[in-house]
């Protein structure tokens, strides 16, 4: 990873005001990604993995230290940054099809007629959503709903991609089939991915390097680099190194587990 | 076909039949209970004498009051919903002025508006946009912030946003601000026209009451009941037409 930094968290630290005082939500945390790198954050659930995420996407700004992308501070969200909220936030008054158009239709990634047809027929198709085209996002299962998101997000061809929990409600199978389509999407188009997952598998699997969170204040714990060559295809979930690397990185987030369930009974400050 | 057919007519035979069996039962004098046939005779007399004009005049109320009603609701309700500290604001003086029932302003109406129809107007107005804005700004403080977080990730502008996301979340609720302010509206029109009007159907009825002709007050009724009855269909028919998204129409 030689390419130059994107997105650089500088002693970022976050706190949130509650009914007991300020909540120290990320403390202190600081690492770059560098360009067309994908890195993988993982750590317990409600470490602050989305809040930090948040800071990227320009929904919030950090109580101290700085985050910035490509050197400038974050402004405000943008396309440029793509986003896989955890909740999907599909639009429901849209069909399947309206919902990964909505972002060609707008102002800043403005496609024509034919172009956005094109998009949208090879995302629907590379998701298995052709069928449902005309259907209301009500009609569809979880897993559908997931992926429309990510076609949704993919559309706009964002140079960065932020993506919370992305596969979280599919079956193992589409699962997989998804990360390889996502890997795919990168090898073809070049993206700068920051992605949040609780499957360590995942993690490894996709990324050149994985930050593992402590239990909240979330600090960082380690950073693992991911020595496999891209592209990657599943037979390297059967390798030695691969289950060696898994084995580490779940030891660490285990051990995070552990100290979240230790620190319950006391009071957060 | 002919047993959907049946559904919808079984309850209304149902209906009359009761009428009929109240009428012959003996319990009540029958002269106070007009039988179905009698009314619905009166009722075809009138159709050739006032009724067409009183049915006109009380829709046509209706209509100016809920639409003038709505169409300063719904920017209200939107403003008061979108924007929670303005809401805190002005939510006591809201739920004030709706806890009043508009008829009991009619008296005041009639000092400063007279008796003719801004009269009526007004009170309609007032009953549609305090109904109207409630429900409004309910439905728009409970839009999930998701949508417009997604459509600026995407890259929506303000005006994009507005357009694209919160009106199509507001379609909704316009349309259930508008049920409710045409019941309302209804109800209140019927009672400002059986205190102060020549025509409409309210009026149709207090003057039949004074001369004690009880068909007629039927016939009224039946009237204002059927109205309201396919303003409803009409309304529902056009949620059905724009909200085809969402899980089930009441
Ligand atoms: N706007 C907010 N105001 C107050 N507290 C917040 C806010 N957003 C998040 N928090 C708190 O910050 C902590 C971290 O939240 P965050 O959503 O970043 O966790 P997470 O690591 O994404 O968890 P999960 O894996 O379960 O999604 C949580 O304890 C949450 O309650
Ligand atoms: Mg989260």
């Amino acid at each position: 990873m030689s390419a130059k930094p994107r997105i650089v968290f500088d002693h970022v630290s976050v706190r949130f005001p509650t009914e007991r005082g300020q909540m120290q939500v990320v403390e202190d945390v600081s690492y770059a990604i560098a360009d067309r790198e994908f890195v993988s954050i993982i750590g317990p659930s409600g470490c602050g993995k989305t809040t930090m995420m948040n800071i990227v996407a320009g929904f919030m700004t950090a109580s101290a230290g700085s985050v910035t992308l490509d050197g400038r501070p974050i402004a405000g969200p943008g396309p440029d940054r793509g986003v896989i909220f955890q909740e999907y936030g599909i639009f429901p008054w849209l069909t399947v099809k309206e919902n990964i158009a909505f972002g060609l239709k707008l102002r800043a990634n403005r496609t024509d007629e034919k172009e956005r047809e094109e998009i949208c027929q090879r995302y629907m198709r590379l998701m298995g959503l052709s069928d449902f085209a005309g259907a209301w996002p009500r009609m569809l299962s979880g897993g559908m709903r997931q992926r429309l998101a990510l076609a949704r997000a993919y559309a706009v061809k964002p140079q960065f991609l932020l993506m919370d929990e992305p596969f979280g409600a599919l079956d193992a199978q589409t699962r997989m089939a998804m990360q390889d389509l996502l890997l795919e999407v990168l090898a073809a188009e070049g993206k700068t991915v920051m992605l949040i997952t609780h499957s360590v598998e995942e993690a490894v699997y996709l990324s050149n390097r994985i930050i593992v969170m402590t239990a909240r204040p979330a600090r960082i714990r380690e950073i693992i680099e991911v020595p496999f060559a891209y592209p990657r295809s599943e037979d390297l979930h059967e390798r030695r190194e691969f289950g060696e690397l898994r084995a580490h990185v779940r030891q660490l987030v285990m051990q995070e587990y552990a100290q979240q369930a230790r620190q319950k009974p006391q009071a957060d400050n | 076909m002919i047993t959907r057919f049946a559904v919808i007519l079984v309850p209304w035979l149902l209906l009359v039949a009761v009428w009929y069996a109240i009428h012959y039962s003996g319990f009540i004098n029958p002269s106070l209970v007009p039988t179905p046939h009698a009314v619905a005779l009166r009722g075809w007399e009138l159709m050739h004498s006032r009724l067409p004009l009183d049915i006109v005049m009380s829709t046509q109320r209706v209509f100016t009051g809920v639409l003038s009603g709505i169409i300063v609701a719904v920017p209200v309700g939107f403003v008061l919903g979108w924007y929670r500290n303005v809401r805190s604001l002005i939510d006591p003086l809201i739920n004030f002025f709706r806890a009043l029932p508009p008829i009991a302003l009619i008296p005041l109406v009639i000092v400063y508006f007279g008796v003719d129809e801004l009269a009526k107007t007004v009170i309609l107005f007032y009953a549609s946009f305090f109904a109207g804005v409630i429900v409004m700004y309910e439905g728009i403080s409970q839009i999930s912030p998701i949508y417009v977080r997604v459509a600026r990730t995407l890259g929506a502008s303000d005006s994009e946003i507005f357009r694209k996301v919160i009106l199509p979340l507001a379609v909704p609720h316009m349309l259930t601000a508008l049920r409710v302010a045409l019941g309302v509206a209804w109800a209140t029109l019927v009672a400002s026209e059986l205190i102060a009007a020549q025509q409409g159907l309210g009026a149709l009825i207090q003057n039949a009451g004074s001369f004690f002709q009880l068909d007629i007050i039927y016939v009224g009724i039946i009237c204002i009941g059927f109205i309201a009855l396919i303003m409803d269909l009409a309304l529902r028919a056009l949620s059905r037409r724009f909200l085809s998204w969402q899980e089930r129409l009441a």
